[in-house]
C-alpha cells in the first residue's frame, strides 16, 4: 500500500510541479518555461544566491504578482473541491455525492447574490465581504441540512441525501428569483455564481491553506474507517467504527473545504464529482490513497481548467466552472462507456 | 461468557423482544431459532451492540457489554452478516487485513506480524487463488467465505452468525459451518448463531434458543428442542421429525398440507 502511495503520489507531484511551471509561461506575454524555472528557484530562500539574475524585472513582476498566486489558488481550489468529493461520496457511499450535495454551494450562492443585489460587496470587510458572508451562509445551509436528516442522533444516508437536494432547490430557488429582481447587475451574480479566480490575490491562498492541510489531515486520518465504510454502516460498526461520529467529522469536514473554496471562487461545478471518480478508477476504491491522490488530480485538473478559461478566448475571460463542466463532463461519459469495472459500480 | 438478563426492546411501542433470559457458556456453539418476525435479528443487534436495549443486561465476560469501548468490543466479538460483502473494487486480501481494524493505531499500524495470521486463515479457508481478485469477481460462496475470514482475522473470542448460510446453496452451507465448527473445537470460541434453518442447527448447536413472537419459548439441546409439537405450536406447520442416521441429532422432513 505505501510503495504505491509513494509511486502514484511522487508522479503526480511531478505532473502537477510541471503544470504549473507550464502554466505559469503561458499568457499575453509568453514566457520561457527555463525563466519561469528559475525566477520561482530564485525565490526559495537558501537557492537564491546561487542562481543569477538574467530575466526583465518585468517577466518576474508577471510571475510572482500576476499568474502565480493565481495558478496556487487554482491548484487549492481543486484540491479542496476533490478532497470534499472523495469525502461526501466515501461517507455516503453515493457515486453522486459531490461537494455540492449538503446545499453549501446554494447557501453560499444565496449570501453572495444577496450581497451584490444589494450593492454590499465592499460595505463591511472590503474585499472580503462576498467571500466571508458566502462561507457563513454555506456553513448555515449545513446546519439546516444535518438539523432535518437528524432523527434521534442517527444521521441515516438516504435522509442525508434527500434533505440536502430539498435544501438545495429551495436555496437555488432564492437566488433565481434575487436573479430576476436585479435587471442592472444580473451578470455580477450570474458571473459569481459560474466561478472566476481572476483578481484574487496571494491574502485568499493564505486563508485557504489552514483549511486544506488541516481538512486534508483529518479526511486522511478517517481513510481507514472510510474503507470500512464500503463494507456496509454495519460492517464498519462490527469493526469497531464510531459510526456516527466518523459521518459527523467526514460531512463538516468536508463542508468547509467546499465552503472555503467556493466563497472565493465561486461554483466550481464538476470537480469534486468527477475526479474523485478517475482517481478510482486510477488507483482503485482504498482511501489511504484515494483521498491525497484525488487532492493532487484535483489541483491539476482545475489548473489547466483555469489556464484555458484565460488563455482560450484572451483577453476575455470564460467562466470556470463552465470550462471544468464542458471538458469534465464528455470525458466522464467516455469513462463511463469504456471502463466494465466503472459500470459495474 | 455471555449473560443475557430479561432483555426487552420496543419499536415505537411494539415490543420486539420481552422477558429473554439465557447465558451461554464459553466454547458453546449456541443456536438461536424461530420464525420470521420473532425477533431473533434484533436479539443478535442488541448482543453485537449495534442496537440498545430498553432493559435488562447483557454481561460480557462479567462486565456489561456497553462499558466495553467500540474498538475493545470488536477484538472480542466479530460478527458474520446474511448478506456478506457488497461488490466493490477491494481485493480479497485487502479486505482480510481490514479486520485488524480494531487492533490498530490511528497510523493503521499495529505490533504484532500480522501477515502470518492472515495467510493462516487463508489457508485455512482455501481462499489461495482468490487473494488478489477484488470482491466485485467473486460468487456468493466465495464472498461469504472472505466475510467469515475477516471476521476470524479479528480473533474473536465471540463469533456471532447471522443467517450466515441464507444465500449459499447446501454445498457451501455445510462448507461455511464446517470451517466454524472446526475453528471453534481448536479455538475454545464461543458461537452464536442465528439460524433460519432447523436441520442445520440441530447438527451443529449444543444448545438452542426458540424464539416466538418476541418470547423466549424454551432453551436446550437440539432433542428437546426440535419436537413436532413445539414446532408446530411456533411455526404454524406440523413436520415430521426423524432421527440422523449418522449424527443421531433430529432433523425435520416438511410435510405438504394439501
Amino acid at each position: 500500500m505505501k510503495k504505491r502511495l509513494f509511486i502514484w503520489g511522487g508522479v503526480s507531484c511531478l505532473v502537477l510541479l510541471a503544470s504549473i511551471v507550464i502554466s505559469i509561461s503561458m499568457g499575453a506575454a509568453q514566457l520561457p518555461i527555463s525563466q519561469v524555472w528559475l525566477i520561482l528557484l530564485h525565490q526559495i530562500p537558501g537557492l537564491s544566491e546561487w542562481i543569477t539574475v538574467t530575466w526583465p524585472e518585468s517577466s518576474e513582476q508577471i510571475v510572482m504578482k500576476v499568474r502565480f498566486p493565481r495558478v496556487v489558488l487554482a491548484v487549492l481550489i481543486g484540491a479542496c473541491l476533490s478532497l470534499a468529493g472523495a469525502g461526501f461520496q466515501g461517507v455516503l457511499r453515493n457515486p453522486l455525492a459531490d461537494p455540492f450535495t449538503m446545499g453549501v454551494a446554494s447557501g453560499s450562492a444565496v449570501g453572495a447574490a444577496f450581497l451584490i443585489l444589494f450593492g454590499l460587496q465592499i460595505t463591511f470587510l472590503g474585499a472580503w465581504s462576498t467571500p466571508v458572508v458566502a462561507f457563513l451562509t454555506g456553513l448555515l445551509s449545513l446546519w439546516i441540512v444535518l438539523g432535518l436528516a437528524n432523527t434521534q442522533g442517527k444521521l441515516q444516508t438516504e435522509t442525508l441525501i434527500l434533505s440536502g437536494v430539498v435544501v438545495q432547490a429551495f436555496l437555488g430557488s432564492l437566488v433565481s428569483f434575487m436573479v430576476s429582481l436585479s435587471d442592472q447587475t444580473v451578470n455580477e451574480i450570474v458571473f459569481w455564481l459560474m466561478g472566476s479566480l481572476s483578481f484574487r490575490g496571494w491574502a485568499f491562498t493564505y486563508v485557504l491553506i489552514p483549511y486544506l492541510v488541516i481538512g486534508g489531515m483529518v479526511l486522511v486520518s478517517y481513510a481507514r474507517s472510510l474503507n470500512l465504510f464500503a463494507l456496509g454502516e454495519r460492517q464498519a460498526a462490527h469493526l469497531g467504527v464510531h459510526v456516527d461520529r466518523t459521518k459527523l467529522v467526514v460531512l463538516v469536514v468536508s463542508t468547509l473545504l467546499t465552503a472555503a473554496a467556493v466563497s472565493i471562487a465561486g461554483i466550481i461545478g464538476f470537480v469534486g464529482l468527477v475526479v474523485p471518480h478517475l482517481v478510482r478508477l486510477l488507483v482503485g476504491p482504498d482511501h489511504r490513497i484515494l483521498l491525497p491522490m484525488s487532492a493532487i488530480c484535483g489541483g491539476i485538473y482545475v489548473l489547466w481548467a483555469d489556464t484555458l478559461a484565460r488563455m482560450l478566448l484572451s483577453p476575455t475571460e470564460i467562466p470556470l466552472g463552465v470550462v471544468t463542466a464542458f471538458l469534465g463532463a464528455p470525458f466522464f461519459a467516455y469513462l463511463l462507456k469504456q471502463n466494465k469495472r466503472f459500470r459495474k459500480r | 461468557m455471555i449473560n443475557v438478563r430479561n432483555l426487552q426492546k420496543s419499536y415505537q411501542d411494539t415490543p420486539v423482544l420481552h422477558g429473554i433470559d439465557f447465558c451461554v457458556d464459553k466454547g458453546e456453539f449456541f443456536g438461536i431459532i424461530g420464525p420470521n418476525g420473532s425477533g431473533k435479528s434484533t436479539l443478535l443487534k442488541i448482543i453485537s451492540g449495534v442496537i440498545k436495549a430498553d432493559a435488562g443486561d447483557i454481561l460480557l465476560q462479567e462486565k456489561k457489554l456497553h462499558s466495553y469501548p467500540r474498538k475493545e468490543l470488536a477484538k472480542i466479538l466479530a460478527v458474520l452478516e446474511q448478506e456478506g460483502l457488497p461488490p466493490v473494487g477491494f481485493r480479497v486480501r485487502e479486505v482480510l487485513e481490514m479486520g485488524r481494524f480494531p487492533y490498530q493505531n490511528w497510523l493503521g499500524e499495529e505490533k504484532q506480524d500480522v501477515a502470518s495470521l492472515i495467510d493462516e486463515i487463508v489457508q485455512m479457508l482455501g481462499l489461495e487463488h482468490l487473494e488478489e481478485r477484488t470482491l466485485d469477481q467473486l460468487s456468493g460462496g466465495e464472498k461469504q467465505r472472505v466475510a467469515l475470514g475477516k471476521a476470524l482475522i479479528q480473533r474473536p473470542q465471540v463469533l456471532l452468525l447471522d443467517e450466515p448460510t441464507t444465500y449459499l446453496d447446501i454445498g457451501y452451507q455445510i462448507q461455511l459451518m464446517d470451517i466454524v465448527r472446526k475453528w471453534q473445537k481448536t479455538t475454545q470460541v464461543t458461537v452464536i448463531a442465528v439460524l433460519h434453518d432447523l436441520n442445520l442447527a440441530s447438527l451443529y448447536c449444543d444448545r438452542i434458543l426458540m424464539l416466538h413472537r418476541g418470547k423466549q419459548i424454551s432453551v436446550g439441546a437440539p432433542k428437546d428442542i426440535l419436537q413436532s409439537d413445539r414446532i408446530e405450536a411456533v411455526y404454524g406447520t406440523r413436520p415430521i421429525v426423524m432421527e440422523h442416521p449418522v449424527h443421531h441429532l433430529p432433523q425435520i422432513i416438511l410435510q405438504s398440507q394439501v
